[in-house]
């Protein structure tokens, strides 16, 4: 009998799972590979480029060809290495990347003409416009693509959490037991990780004797992780974790998440990542029957699992030969020791020097010969099982990530960790304990066939015409070849590749070049990267402490950055417009309340306070009577207009600056710096007070009366402060109007608005009057001509450009001041405010502002309505020269929405010109 | 048998039937000369087109492109392959516009397959006001004669059906803006292939050559210092994106300019899922899918100035919750690899390419995190520059003296802040 | 993420903290138009040591002056804002 096969009985495979359909069991601990080997699979995957038939070459993460899709629906996880899965009951994989079948792949053709598919055939040809280029970008998306992705949501849970120890130790095999073990009898927080199920290593692997065992370790205090997986390394010893609480495709248990992203701090750590065995390169090392050695014994003594009965071993070091030992303590027969060195010590194996491995034979599913060198001779073997073993790489990785060098060592044919930049440590094999080597000879009859990257199908010739093509750095090699680049990051091919470069350009390995090593360690989901904030939970979602208040009349809610606030209420099967129209109606001639919670609010305070703004305001604060405000706006250190709103002096040393919820941040940035960093000598305080805050505005004809029947008293005339109660709760009353109508802000504390907001919605809806959201808002403000930051306020104008020029503080002293001397910020042509009007059509906002079809545009609307009362449309809009093209005719010109609108540039204000209805 | 010099199927038919032995180098290694009439400083895909069209429009033979290391080894090699020039600015979009029009033909005009794939730049829009910045910005293409089309919800449906189209997703999709000429390319053919054109018209492309300080006589530009010796020039023009401001400062110019590092990620190859190239108009987020397979993702910049190219984790996981926020089928797939560019953030966002005040050197830099679609126009213009002493009239608003001036060109509007940007 | 020793609130990650600006390009209200507007403008932006201002946004929300390497990612110094010491 040939071919893989568990050692032993059968009766131990209680799990049951299905391979491409087909029932078949397995014990508790297997991995997948383990089991599909115990099944006598062979044929395991179709590959990249060429769909060669692949089976399973390594025990580890670094399996380059078994990779399957499990898990289904929502759960389907495409490119999953069988070896890095453990089989649990109910599992279900396939193999992807071929059709019809696995054993019979179309995609096979591929392997017919593989020698006009070279390394980077496709930048010789497909030449043509683009449009030809996309025709066969089609054939070659379709080939290209290992595993198919889901296409449900994923049901899965993920989490996110932080940690910090002062020994992080990666890697749970005899060198990381031992670290552990130590730093924690030194009385350090040790955090250890293992990405397998067990701790053990190589101990799982060979009969080594653990000085440590995990109970040890979780008395002595350490914290064990495992199936955690250090991914990357970063600044200051921060270090990612990924840990699998399932394996993929498996439901987690209810309530719990499927996997954790552990962000972890350490005061230091100790990499004891071992090191992965490197192949051989020899033509056909990628058929099925082809393992790495130190894999067929991690079958065989781990899993109980013989991968073949009639063996051949190559190698150039001496650990293959416990490899001998394993297969046949398990019944099988080593048919040769292929041996690349010349002399060897003594052994009971039939054992070949100075040979190496030429070619393999066999089927789809199984190797059945091995041709080799014998010194001078071609001999053939016949064999089920090749286990190869061309020495060993250290794991760098981490150390590689942190910034730490890698030294060369000759004698090993190996990089080893180097300096380190941070507090990071190697042990063990990652620190270089492995077997010597010596540098394998150039010459392979059939470089076309020798597989450097199993993977991406890169072999020997692709790296040969890569060098004879001039791509010979390592990263040019790696690019054009796609070599390193594939799901196992070049575990098992940096190697040989750097081998073959050095070999091909005459120089040593290390001459040829480095490979550099980025995370992940190995591959992570995206919703683990993700946590619990992907879906719904991307971006916070902010409510108005009066929201549910709002929410009783079921309105249009609007995102405004992260907040959702009212845009509209509407009523009896309204559309948008015709409910914000109505309430803006409702605002100009009776009343109307809106929330304006998220204004930004700056209590500043203190004997400078006076001094503090008027180096942040452009225009005059100081001058300002106790319980009187103003308008004013804030310029960057640019001289654009940065924010505008109003201050109010509440007291004798005592202020209140609002500014517009966009610019909440920024104008907190900003405030800061003028206090901390420009003036930190003036006695003042400053304190955001955005969200402590609810605020109303009352505006209309009816606003007088409605407040004063609530407060008990006159509301304070225009621009006037006062405090009062409404509903029992303490109110600050601003009278401030930005509707144009007669208006009052009414601020509360957030938690206790409630009444407030119901006592002032009682008594305007009893006079005919309504709330209004963001739209109706809009239509005021543009009618009144108020600018906004972000529309006509775009961070690119200054305040000459939107008319405010007037209000600048001549004594100057504020920030921007400076740099509004440019002389590009004086110019005639620059954009500047203006009005637009239309008698018919709406002029659509965002339009570009033409002199006439087909010029180029002289400006853009930046804000626009129809008139509340009365008909026609009105705009904002920046313009060229805007200030001194009065009267002119224009087009308002959306090529994207299909409409162009004759409009007559005016002054920006449309409504009440002489101000008087906001007024006493 | 020959060599074979042009590509072409039937030299792939040859090549493969005389196992791939005649194919002659892509570029020369040539040491460098005593002399050049031009410069470059930067062997990336700005500065191997603008040697490209030195030689090519300009006819000047006698040019040196120097790589500190391997060629394209900076940010060409590191972006996410978008192609695009859908910016609101007239100025931008008519720079990048031109360089659309470059790539259209590039891959003939190199004779080397840059893989250049117009299946559009998608922007969408999650709100109502989303819907109008982006015609407003798509109102401004077309009447600049630049391809912008609104497109409805059902229609961004149909271009991208694994989008969460649900009306509660966090980011709901209202409709989108798309640019149909946009695209990708293949980011290192780009700088190999403009290399092998240039090489074939002469240029030198010395790599492993790094710039330690200019020779100047008489207050003028004479030449560089290099580790492989000093080499003179009549002009020299600095290409080198993130590292613009050390080099610059070796001539004791300080530039409004500052370094930072931006992260970009793929995920295993999977089968087709992912036709264009999506974008937001309010998110960072954006999500393209290579023809190896792969989704290519990027989000935010780190937002601090660095040379490490060495990332912050909480950006890639921000960019992964946005991504499966916007198309859930993704949160299975596995992130493979990530790496980081330094990006040369200027201080409006938008390129320099211009005279530097120390005569006989320029600057082509500040380009962001938008540089890579601009190639070949960016590489047009400064060759215009280096040849001619004047800007071409496409990069004329561009000048390294507009931020003294006040003529700033800043697409997001946001100042001189790099991090805000 | 670096590791940032906040003067008030101890070794914190990065997260909590932005950058904001060099310290030599802060413009106070008193100089020259042109030489603000010089300093706005230009950095040095060194691949090496620079003088650089951070706000501990999330946590004490004060001005801090680190002295980093743009390379390593290494801080020499972490010091709260002075104006004594640092204008």
């Amino acid at each position: 009998m040939s071919g893989p096969a568990r050692i032993g009985d059968r009766d131990g495979e209680t799990l049951r799972f299905i391979f491409d359909g087909v029932p078949m069991r397995a014990r508790p601990g297997d991995t997948l590979a383990a089991a599909l080997l115990a099944n006598g699979v062979g044929l395991v995957a179709r590959s990249f480029k060429y769909h060669r038939p692949r089976g399973i070459m390594a025990a580890g993460v670094e399996e380059p060809n078994a990779l399957v899709t499990v898990g289904e629906g929502g759960r389907t996880e495409p490119n999953t290495r069988a070896t890095d899965l453990f089989v649990y009951d109910g599992l279900v994989a396939s193999s992807q990347n071929r059709w019809p079948s696995l054993g019979f792949d179309m995609g096979a053709v591929n392997g017919l003409v593989a020698r006009f598919l070279s390394a980077g055939f496709y930048y010789k040809t497909f030449f043509g416009p683009p449009s030809r280029w996309m025709v066969y970008e089609k054939v070659i998306r379709r080939a290209a693509g290992l595993g198919k992705a889901p296409t449900e949501a994923d049901p899965d849970r993920y989490q996110h959490r932080s940690a910090f120890c002062d020994v992080l130790v990666v890697g749970g095999g005899p060198a990381g037991l031992v670290a552990a073990m130590e730093a924690a009898q030194a009385g350090e927080r040790v955090l250890l990780v293992e990405q397998d199920r067990e701790l053990g290593g190589s101990a799982l692997r060979d009969d080594i004797h653990l000085p440590v065992t995990a109970a040890g370790l979780e008395k002595a205090g350490v914290r064990i992780l495992t199936r955690t997986t250090a991914s990357g390394l970063w600044d200051h010893s921060f270090v990612t974790l990924n840990e699998r609480l399932v394996e993929p495709g498996q439901r987690p248990e209810a309530g719990r998440p499927a996997q954790r992203l552990r962000h972890v701090r350490a005061g230091r750590i100790v990499l004891a990542t071992g090191a992965i065995e490197r192949p051989l390169t020899f033509a056909g090392n990628d058929r099925p029957g082809v393992m790495l050695s130190q894999a067929v014994r991690t079958y065989v003594h781990r899993f109980g699992v013989l991968p073949g009965r009639r063996v051949v071993i190559a190698t150039n070091n001496d650990d293959a030969y416990l490899t001998a030992e394993a297969i046949t303590v398990a019944g099988g027969e080593v048919v040769a020791i292929l041996d690349a060195r010349t002399a060897v010590a003594a052994s009971r194996f039939p054992v070949f020097t100075d040979a190496v491995p030429l070619a393999t034979r066999g089927t789809r599913h199984h190797l059945t010969a091995v041709e080799a060198r014998v010194g001078e001779v071609v001999r053939r073997f016949d064999a089920d099982l090749l286990a190869m073993s061309g020495g060993f790489t250290p794991v760098v990785h981490l150390h590689s990530q942190a910034g730490g060098k890698l030294d060369w060592r000759a004698d090993l044919q190996a990089f080893v960790p180097g300096a380190s930049l941070q507090a990071v440590t190697s042990v063990g094999s990652a620190a270089g304990e492995i077997h010597p080597i010596a540098a394998s000879a150039a010459n392979l009859p059939d470089p076309k066939h020798s597989f450097v990257d199993f993977q991406n199908d890169v072999t020997v010739a692709d790296v040969d015409l890569a060098w004879r093509e001039g791509y010979r750095s390592v990263e040019h090699l790696k690019r054009y070849t796609t070599l390193g680049m594939a799901t196992d990051q070049g575990k098992t091919s940096n190697m040989a590749a750097l081998a073959r470069l050095a070999a091909v350009a005459g120089v040593e390995i290390p001459e040829a070049g480095l490979t550099t090593f980025r995370p992940p360690f190995t591959p992570i989901t995206l919703g683990a990267l993700a946590g619990a904030d992907g879906g719904g939970h991307a971006a916070p979602t902010r409510c108005l402490a009066l929201h549910d208040h709002h929410q009783r009349h079921d309105p249009l809610w609007q995102p405004l950055g992260y907040w959702f606030r009212p845009r509209a209420y509407p009523v009896n099967g309204e559309t948008l417009h015709e409910a914000a129209l109505r309430e803006a109606r409702a605002v100009r001639t009776s009343a109307g309340i809106v929330d304006v919670s998220t204004l930004a609010k700056f209590a500043v305070a203190g004997p400078d306070a006076a001094a503090f703004l008027e180096m942040v305001c452009a225009t005059g604060v100081a001058k300002l009577a106790v319980g009187r405000g103003r308008y004013t706006f804030m310029l960057r250190e640019d001289g654009m207009v940065m924010d505008d709103g109003t201050v109010w002096r509440l007291d004798e040393q005592r202020y209140l600056l609002t500014s517009s919820t966009g610019g909440v941040d920024r104008m907190e940035a900003h405030l800061s710096y003028a206090h901390r960093v420009l003036a930190p000598q003036l006695r003042v305080s400053v304190v955001a007070q955005q969200e402590h805050f609810a605020g109303i505005a009352l505006a209309g004809p009816l606003a007088v009366e409605i407040l004063q029947a609530l407060i008990g008293m006159l509301p304070p005339a225009h621009m006037g402060v006062a405090r009062a109660e409404i509903a029992g709760v303490a109110v600050m009353i601003l009278a401030a109007s930005y509707s144009g109508e007669r208006a009052f802000e009414v601020y509360a504390e957030g938690m206790s608005a409630g009444p407030v907001w119901d006592a002032l919605e009682g008594e305007t809806r009893r006079r005919g009057g309504c709330p209004y959201g963001l739209e109706a808002l809009e239509f005021l403000r543009i009618e009144k001509g108020h600018i906004v930051i972000g529309a006509e306020a775009d961070g690119r104008t200054t305040p000459h450009d939107l008319r405010l020029e007037r209000m600048l503080r001549k004594s100057g002293g504020f920030i921007g001041r400076s740099a509004l001397d440019r002389p590009a910020l004086t110019t005639a042509d620059r954009l500047q405010l203006v009005g637009l009007v239309a008698p018919d059509a709406a002029i659509p906002e965002g339009s570009m502002l033409l002199v006439k079809a087909g010029s180029p545009p002289v400006g853009h609307v930046t804000s626009a309505a129809g008139r509340v009362l009365g008909g026609g449309a009105v705009a904002l809009g920046l313009l060229r020269g805007g200030r001194e093209r009065q009267s002119e005719a224009l087009i308002a010109s959306s090529p994207t929405r299909g409409q162009h609108v004759r409009v007559t540039v005016v002054d920006p204000v449309f409504y009440d010109v002489e101000g008087t209805r906001y007024r006493d | 048998m020959g060599s074979l010099m042009r590509y072409s199927a039937f030299a792939l038919l040859r090549g493969g039937l005389t196992g791939q032995r005649h194919w002659p180098r892509a570029w020369r290694d040539p040491a460098p000369r005593k002399h050049y009439e031009v410069i470059i400083i930067g062997g990336g895909g700005h500065g191997l087109s603008t040697a490209y069209y030195l030689a090519k429009v300009h006819g000047i033979r006698n040019i040196a492109v120097l790589e500190k290391g391997w060629i394209g080894g900076g940010n060409t090699g590191r972006n996410t392959t978008i192609v695009r020039s859908n910016y609101r600015q007239p100025a931008l979009h008519t720079l990048f516009d031109f360089a659309l029009n470059l790539w259209e033909g590039m891959s003939d005009e190199l004779n080397y397959n840059v893989m250049f794939s117009q299946r559009g730049a998608l922007f969408l829009g999650h709100s109502d006001s989303d819907m109008t910045r982006l015609a407003e910005r798509g109102d401004a293409l077309r009447c600049a004669g630049i391809d912008a089309e609104l497109l409805s919800r059902d229609e961004v449906h149909k271009l991208v059906p694994l989008l969460d189209m649900s009306p509660d997703a966090r980011f709901p999709i209202h409709g989108g803006m798309i640019q149909r000429r946009g695209g990708t390319a293949r980011h290192d053919a780009v700088a190999w292939g403009y290399a092998r054109a240039a090489d074939r018209l002469g240029v030198d492309i010395i790599q492993n050559c790094e710039v330690t300080g200019f020779s100047m006589v008489g207050g003028r530009i004479a030449g560089v210092e290099t580790t492989r010796g000093g080499i003179g020039a009549d002009r020299v023009g600095i290409c080198v994106a993130g590292n613009s401001g050390p080099v610059a400062a070796m001539a004791g110019i300080r530039l409004p300019i500052e370094a930072q590092t931006l992260q970009a990620f793929v995920t295993e190859p999977v089968k087709p899922m992912i036709d264009t190239v999506v974008m937001s108009q309010s998110l960072h987020c954006y999500i393209s899918q290579s023809d190896k397979g792969g989704i290519v993702l990027g989000g935010d910049p780190d937002q601090f100035p660095s040379y490490a190219q060495r990332g912050l984790p909480p950006r890639i996981e921000k960019a992964a919750a946005e991504a499966i926020a916007l198309v859930p089928a993704l949160s299975r797939l596995r992130m493979v690899r990530c790496w980081s560019g330094t990006t040369d953030m200027s201080f409006d966002g938008s390129p320099i390419i211009s005279a530097l005040p120390v005569e006989g050197l320029y600057l082509n830099g500040g380009w962001c995190y938008g540089g890579f679609k601009a190639t070949p126009g960016s590489g047009w213009c400064y060759a215009h520059l280096l040849a001619t002493g004047e800007s071409h009239r496409l990069a004329a608003p561009f000048g390294f003296d507009r931020f003294a001036v006040g003529a700033t060109i800043d697409e997001a509007g946001v100042g001189f802040m790099p991090q805000l940007r | 993420m670096m590791r940032i020793d906040c003067p008030h609130c101890g070794p914190r990650g990065q997260v909590e903290f932005s950058y904001e600006r060099t310290l030599d390009s802060v413009v106070t209200l008193d100089m020259e138009p042109a030489v603000a507007v010089a300093r706005l403008y230009a950095r040095t932006n060194p691949r090496g040591l620079d003088d650089e201002l951070w706000r501990h946004g999330l946590g004490c929300r004060q001005w801090l002056v680190l002295r980093r390497h743009r390379v390593t990612h290494a801080i020499e110094s972490v010091a709260a804002f002075d104006p004594a010491v640092h204008r």
